[in-house]
Parts: structure tokens; C-alpha cells; sequence
């Protein structure tokens, strides 16, 4: 039987990263497929490649057994392929129903090209259908993030397709809003529409795919038909064993009661429960939570970079105020920010300049900065984390992503650190260089630095932690110690649960 | 649609403080004047807002005005030339598209940044008029008076002709921005330019057209200029247009950041721009301290726009 779609040997490299390498997907019509891989393994990029979104560097898609060429979104949508996003695009700025119509209004008034005000009575039929429930007239800027992927979906939705892309469509979803939008795909599939699906919970998998698709690093890891589809089958596609080993951490369960840092009662929001958590010297805690959930939020406030609105924070039993990223600094509280091109690194200066950042002013003399000054610590800490560069002046911005998360590192090394918080510290980071962070941070732990740990990465984030805090709605929903750390005790916590003892 | 009430107000006070300062027998003549000038500079200020809109910015408005004067002096009375207005306008605005052409290509095919792109433009063109005129003024005379006479001379209605043209170009704007799917393109690319393209918007076409549009309106701009003032002297005209056009523009309502503003909004921040500096000078404020009153009044409506952003759109 002819595959609807079929991509035969796919490459696409990006600067020092090879995000897929000869990778095959077919999907057959009325097929629910799931794509499932970790963070990085290149799922999106796949499925932005299919979508026309970017261009792969080589290999061949076929669509009803004919070569086509996907060169762009208007071309993917001519095709009848409609793609969800990870992360949202849309135009804030604009009414609901603006943006789930947009770029292809239903039009009036001939070379005019009015837009028909039927626009609000169609969004809202799909609104229903999806239980999005505010008005079409009202701004995306003023809903919630679960409510703006809604209108995501909202707007595949309101045209005609014969695939339908869905990467990671839950990540922000309700339980209740994720199983409305199981009985719409559910529906589609009757309608002999295909979907591809990308989820990291494997649980939905399980509920809905007929087939699953498994990435590990670029490449094709496995297959699973519909029978052999289970949590664990799954999880050893996707991880691998050798990475397992890699950085198989026990829970250290800390004896001592001396605590590191203290956060007593903290809100960065109004009406917000506040937040009260403690980090012992040497502990790596994880933070998980579903995207939206508050945990960049609680990182930013903490190392001054938002507003804390209430609330203390002790250090070894000293009150500190955080004011701002300087305040934090100088208490030793440091952040390791999730977009690290964006927040982390001054991307076209060299890896040397980035080091040295937070540290000029312990190197220069009046202000100046002497022409070698800081030659030898920038050497040392490049040596220290084995940055692969061809020397300290090469600019960042040619580093891959792993080598640049350890000059964002290697930054605040300089400056002896007490509190990391690492936010996301592995994202599109390749595994060697994964298991090199995850051995680091275990290095600095026991040198008794306290690390707060947020991880979207369920795996990272049961194999690093030694104790696990889970956010829910800017609160923090629970605490899991030990055997209680599991994926599924995290999700339930995560999704608004209780976790049964 | 609270910073929009928020104008009509503080326009409305300016205004009845003008209608109190101005001797009475005065007033309809400072009425006059006041609505000639808020029609003329308010073309300049749509053009600077639709390319506001989609997240750019244009400051070549002034040097464009500059150029097309001259070019419209030029090809109306020169020897050699003396088109007929049927033809030399269309030469003038057909020019000023193509100068707007040219920005958007830089700027969407060669990824150059807006100011960049319209700063060496407000160079170059008026150094091109500066040459094609000898640096010398270039006037036209009392010939085409009936094109005078057509664009400037006399009211309608009792309304001066250049706030009759600007209420008829505002109308088309505002119904190409605000109920068709161009204007909500321009909105969509300066509210998120990614989420556009990934609607399948091809959004470099539109922010050429941005720019097109910004520039013909300047070498209308150009063309009414030259027939108000009979003449045009490109070494001393037309400087700092570009800042008022943006000024307006801004003060309307009309965010840097793109994807937000209205007609009716330009239309007032534009009137509020020109009514401020006569209401002072009404009361005795010198002259040169005109340009601390607007700018002043420009700083007051960034922090007012920054003051009334909800909070959480700053991601």
C-alpha cells in the first residue's frame, strides 16, 4: 500500500549541530502517528521541514507517491499540510479572531479585499468545538498561555488539510482542555485526516497513536506498531542505554539540616500563592513543571532579574535583598538562563570576553581593562570545563550549543558561585556533551554549591535531582523525595494532581 | 482604547485653551491656518505610520519631500521641460514609489536595518536635490496656476484645501488599515512578524509596500509644499520633517514597537503637535522653546503608552 506521506532521507545541519542525519518517516491516510524523541533529537526540525517552515539539506519527500517540494509555508498549506508550533506565534496584538484566521480571511467587497465580519461567527464555532472559551473579539495578549495554544490549534484547524502537524500541542494544555482536544483528533482520524503527533508525555501516546516514531539524536531510533506501544518501549528508544549510564546519579538524601538558601513566602506575581523553598549545601533540586507553569519566573525573581514583590530570602542565615541581577551576583546567586544565545552569552564576542564578563571589574585597574588582563583565567576555565574551541578568542556564537552552556558556566565559575540556578540546561544540547554538564554540576555539588535545576526533560530531571519540587499555576505543588521521584508522580503534580503517598 | 480617549481629552482642553488665548477676532483666521497645517503635515504622518505599523521606521520622509519639490519645479517650469501637471505629478509621485521601493528591498531582500537604510536615504536625496537644482531655489512663478489654484488656493466648504485632501487620503487609509486584509497584514507583521510568516503572509512584500506607500506620500507631501510656497530652496527646506511625521505618528498612538496604532489616533496626535506650540506662543512663550514643548509632550505620551501596556505582554 502507497504511503500518503512519505520523507526519505532527511539531513539538515544547523552550525555545529547535525539535527538529522538520513532520517525516513512514512504515515499512511487516516494515521495517527507519534514522533517521540528527547529534547533535541529533531523532531521539530522534521516537522518543520514538513511543514515548509525551513529546508532540509538533502533527501526527498513524497506526497501520494509523487516527489514534491515543500519550499514554503503557503506551499505546505497548498499541499494540505497545516502545522502546529511548539512555541507560539501569535500576533498579540490582534483579536482571537484575527489570528486564527490569519492569512486567509474570508473576504468582501472584490479588489478591496474588505474583511467579512462573518469572521467572529466562524472563529467561534471552532472556538467551541475546541471549549476555548473567551470572546473572539478579544486580544490575545490578555489570555492565558493555555488559552493562546488554543488558538494555535484553532487556527489549523480552520482550514482544509489532509496532515495535520501537532508539535507538542498538550505542553500548556489542561488535562481537561489535552482530552477535548484527544476526542477532536479522534475525530479527524474518521475523517481520514492524518496527524502527526509530538508529545514528551508518554501517557497521550499510549491513548491515541497508531503508530510511533522514535528519534535519538538525529537519527531513526525505532518503530512501534500499535501493540507494542508502552511506556518503557518507548523510553528505551528515545534514551538509550548507554546514556543511562552516562549519568546514572543516586538520590542523595541530605542528612544535614543546615541550609544553604532559604526562600521564605516569595511572590513575583499579585494574588499569587506565595512560594517557600529551601536548597542544602551540595543538593541539586529539580524543578519541574509544564511550560507556563511559573518556574522561569521564580528563577528570574531569585537572581533579581524580576521584581520580588514579597517576600525573603536568607542565605546561610543571612537575610539578603535582591534588588537587582547585581545584588544577586554579589551574594553568589547565580542564573544560567534557559535561551542562553538570547540572556546567556554576548554571542559575537569571543569566548574569552564572555568569560570574563561578570568578572572584569576583580581584573581591571580604574576601569581599564589591561590588553592581556584575564588571558590566563580565561585559559584555565576553558581547560577546567574542556570548552571545545580552536582557541579562547574564537567568537561564541560558532560554539555548539553544549560548548556554549559551559562558557555561560565557566562565566559565573569565575566568580565562586554558592547558588546555580540552571534553567533548561541541556536544551539542544547533544548527549556527549549532556552527560559533560550533568558530571559538572555534580562536581560543583559537592563542592557544596546549592543547584536549583529546571528541566521541561523529565529523564534529566529524575536522573540529576536529589529532590524534586513540582510547579503548578506559579505554586509550588509538590515535594518528591527519593522512590517517590517518577515520571508519572511529576506529571500528576505538574497537570494539578495530588501524588498518592 | 483608553489611550485614544486619553488624546481626545488632552486635545480637546488644548483646544479650548487656544479658543481662550486667541482674541476673538482672530480666531477664525488661527482656525484656518491651524487646519491647513494639521492637513498638511498629518499626510506626512500616515505615511511614517504605515511603516510605524509593520515595525519599521523611515527617516528620509524630509529629504524625500526636499527632492520632490525640486523634481516637481523642475519638470513643471524648466526649460527643456514644462510638462503638463497630468504628467509631471504622476513622474513626482511615480518617483517617490520608487524610492520607497528601493528602501523596502534593502530592508527585506538585503536584512538592513530600517534606520539604517532611511538614514543614508536622508542623505542621499537631498544631496541629489541639492544637484539637480545647482543648489539653487527653484520656483515655479505664477505659472500653473491652475494647479495651485486646484491643490491649495481657496477653501472648500470653508475648509482649507489641503485638510480636505488630508480628510479624503485619511479615509482611504483608514479603510485600508483597519476592515481590509492588507491593513491586518500590517498589523499581524508589526505585532509578530513570525507568526505572519508562518500564516503564510508574505510579509516582505507588504513591508515593501509599507514603505512605498510612506514615500509617495511624502512626494505628495513634496508637490503640495511647492505649490504653498511657490518655491523650494533644497540647501535650507524641509529639515527635521521626517522627526514631525514620526512625531505625529507616535503621539497618535502609534507604538515603536509596530502593530498598534489608528488613523483617527495620527489625525490627533497630529493636531495635538501643531495646536501645542500656537497655544504657547498665544501666551507669550517664546518662540524657541517651541521644540521643548513637543518634545516634552512627545516624552510625556511614551511614558503615558508605557504606563497603560498590560503587564503581561513584556515577554
Amino acid at each position: 500500500m502507497a504511503y500518503l506521506l512519505e520523507a526519505k532521507q532527511i539531513c539538515k545541519s544547523f552550525p555545529g549541530l547535525q539535527a538529522l542525519n538520513n532520517v525516513d518517516l512514512k504515515v499512511n491516510k487516516g494515521e495517527i502517528l507519534a514522533v517521540v524523541g528527547e529534547n533535541g533529537a529533531g523532531k521539530s526540525t522534521l516537522m518543520k521541514i514538513l511543514g515548509g517552515v525551513i529546508n532540509p539539506d538533502s533527501g526527498e519527500i513524497l506526497l501520494d507517491g509523487q516527489t514534491v517540494n515543500i519550499a514554503s509555508i503557503p506551499q505546505a498549506q497548498k499541499l494540505g499540510i497545516a502545522l502546529i508550533h511548539q512555541e507560539l506565534n501569535l500576533a498579540e496584538n490582534l483579536d482571537v479572531a484575527a489570528n486564527i484566521f490569519l492569512g486567509q480571511e474570508p473576504r468582501r467587497g472584490g479588489i478591496l479585499r474588505l474583511i467579512d465580519n462573518k469572521i467572529y461567527d466562524l472563529a467561534n464555532q471552532i472556538m467551541q468545538e475546541l471549549g476555548l472559551n473567551c470572546s473572539p473579539h478579544a486580544l490575545v495578549s490578555e489570555l492565558s498561555v493555555g488559552q493562546k495554544q488554543l488558538v494555535e490549534i484553532a487556527r489549523a484547524l480552520s482550514f482544509q488539510f489532509r496532515i495535520l502537524i501537532m508539535d507538542e500541542p498538550t505542553a500548556s494544555l489542561s488535562l481537561e482542555e489535552s482530552n477535548r482536544l484527544f476526542g477532536i483528533i479522534k475525530v479527524l482520524k474518521e475523517k481520514d485526516v492524518t496527524v502527526l503527533y509530538i508529545s514528551h508525555r508518554l501517557k497521550e501516546i499510549e491513548e491515541i497513536a497508531d503508530r510511533v516514531l522514535v528519534l535519538r539524536d538525529g537519527l531513526n531510533s525505532g518503530e512501534l506498531q500499535k501493540s507494542e506501544i508502552k511506556h518503557e518501549a518507548m523510553v528505551r528508544l528515545m534514551v538509550g542505554r548507554e546514556l543511562k549510564q552516562f549519568f546514572q546519579h543516586a538520590h542523595r538524601v541530605q542528612k544535614t539540616a543546615e541550609l544553604l538558601l532559604h526562600v521564605e513566602a516569595l511572590r513575583y506575581l499579585e494574588n499569587q500563592k506565595p512560594i517557600t523553598f529551601d536548597i542544602r549545601p551540595g543538593e541539586i533540586v529539580g524543578m519541574s513543571g509544564l511550560a507556563g507553569s511559573g518556574r522561569t519566573e521564580l528563577a528570574e525573581t531569585i537572581a533579581g532579574v524580576r521584581p520580588m514583590l514579597t517576600g525573603e530570602i536568607i542565605l546561610s542565615s543571612q537575610y539578603i535583598s535582591i534588588n537587582s541581577t547585581a545584588d544577586a551576583i554579589n551574594a553568589g546567586i547565580f542564573l544560567v538562563p534557559e535561551d542562553r544565545r538570547l540572556h546567556g552569552l554576548v554571542l559575537s564576542a569571543s569566548v574569552k570576553d564572555n568569560i570574563l564578563l561578570g568578572s572584569l571589574n576583580s581584573i581591571g585597574y580604574l576601569g581599564l581593562i589591561p590588553l592581556h588582563g584575564g588571558d590566563s583565567l580565561a585559559k584555565d576555565m576553558r581547560e577546567k570545563l574542556a570548552i571545545k574551541t580552536p582557541s579562547v578568542d574564537q567568537q561564541v556564537g560558532y560554539l555548539s550549543g553544549g560548548n556554549q552552556q559551559k562558557v555561560v558556566l565557566a562565566k559565573w565559575l569565575c566568580r565562586k558561585p554558592r547558588v546555580l540556578i540552571f534553567d533548561e540546561p541541556t536544551q539542544g544540547i547533544d548527549v556527549g556533551a549532556k552527560a559533560e554538564i550533568y558530571a559538572l554540576m555534580d562536581e560543583l555539588a559537592k563542592d557544596g554549591i546549592g543547584i536549583l535545576m529546571i528541566s521541561s526533560d523529565l529523564e534529566e530531571i529524575i536522573h540529576v535531582s536529589d529532590r524534586v519540587l513540582v510547579m503548578h499555576h506559579s505554586a509550588i505543588a509538590g515535594e518528591l523525595v527519593g522512590q517517590n521521584i517518577s515520571e508519572e508522580s511529576i506529571m500528576n503534580l505538574a497537570t494539578g494532581g495530588t501524588v498518592a503517598a | 482604547m483608553k489611550k485614544l480617549t486619553g488624546l481626545i481629552v488632552f486635545l480637546v482642553i488644548l483646544y479650548i485653551a487656544l479658543a481662550i488665548a486667541v482674541p476673538s477676532q482672530g480666531f477664525a483666521l488661527n482656525n484656518y491656518n491651524l487646519a491647513e497645517r494639521i492637513g498638511q503635515y498629518g499626510i506626512i504622518s500616515l505615511g511614517a505610520a504605515l511603516v510605524i505599523i509593520t515595525g519599521g521606521i523611515d527617516l528620509s520622509i524630509g529629504s524625500v519631500v526636499v527632492l520632490s519639490a525640486t523634481a516637481c519645479a523642475i519638470l513643471l517650469t524648466d526649460k527643456g521641460f514644462g510638462l503638463d501637471p497630468t504628467i509631471a505629478l504622476p513622474l513626482v509621485l511615480g518617483g517617490g514609489a520608487v524610492i520607497g521601493l528601493i528602501h523596502g528591498l534593502l530592508i527585506t531582500k538585503m536584512n538592513l536595518p530600517p534606520f539604517m537604510v532611511t538614514l543614508c536615504g536622508l542623505f542621499i536625496y537631498r544631496g541629489v536635490a541639492r544637484t539637480i537644482s545647482g543648489n539653487m531655489s527653484k520656483g515655479i512663478g505664477n505659472q500653473c496656476s491652475e494647479l495651485r489654484h486646484f491643490l491649495y488656493e481657496g477653501d472648500v466648504f470653508g475648509l482649507p484645501r489641503f485638510l480636505v485632501i488630508y480628510i479624503i487620503l485619511a479615509i482611504i487609509a483608514a479603510i485600508f488599515l483597519h476592515f481590509s486584509v492588507y491593513g491586518r497584514y500590517f498589523y499581524a507583521i508589526g505585532g509578530n512578524e513570525k507568526a505572519a510568516k508562518y500564516s503564510g503572509i508574505a510579509t516582505d512584500k507588504y513591508k515593501i509596500l509599507s514603505y512605498v506607500l510612506c514615500s509617495m506620500l511624502a512626494a505628495f507631501f513634496g508637490i503640495l509644499f511647492l505649490m504653498k510656497n511657490n518655491a523650494v530652496t533644497p540647501s535650507s527646506d524641509g529639515f527635521f520633517l521626517e522627526l514631525y511625521a514620526i512625531a505625529g505618528a507616535v503621539l497618535g498612538g502609534c507604538s515603536l514597537r509596530g502593530g498598534e496604532g489608528t488613523v483617527i489616533g495620527i489625525t490627533i496626535g497630529t493636531a495635538i503637535m501643531w495646536i501645542l506650540p500656537n497655544l504657547t506662543n498665544m501666551w507669550g512663550v517664546p518662540s524657541e522653546l517651541e521644540f521643548i514643548v513637543i518634545g516634552s509632550a512627545l516624552l510625556l505620551g511614551a511614558i503615558m503608552d508605557e504606563k497603560l501596556r498590560p503587564v503581561n505582554s513584556t515577554s
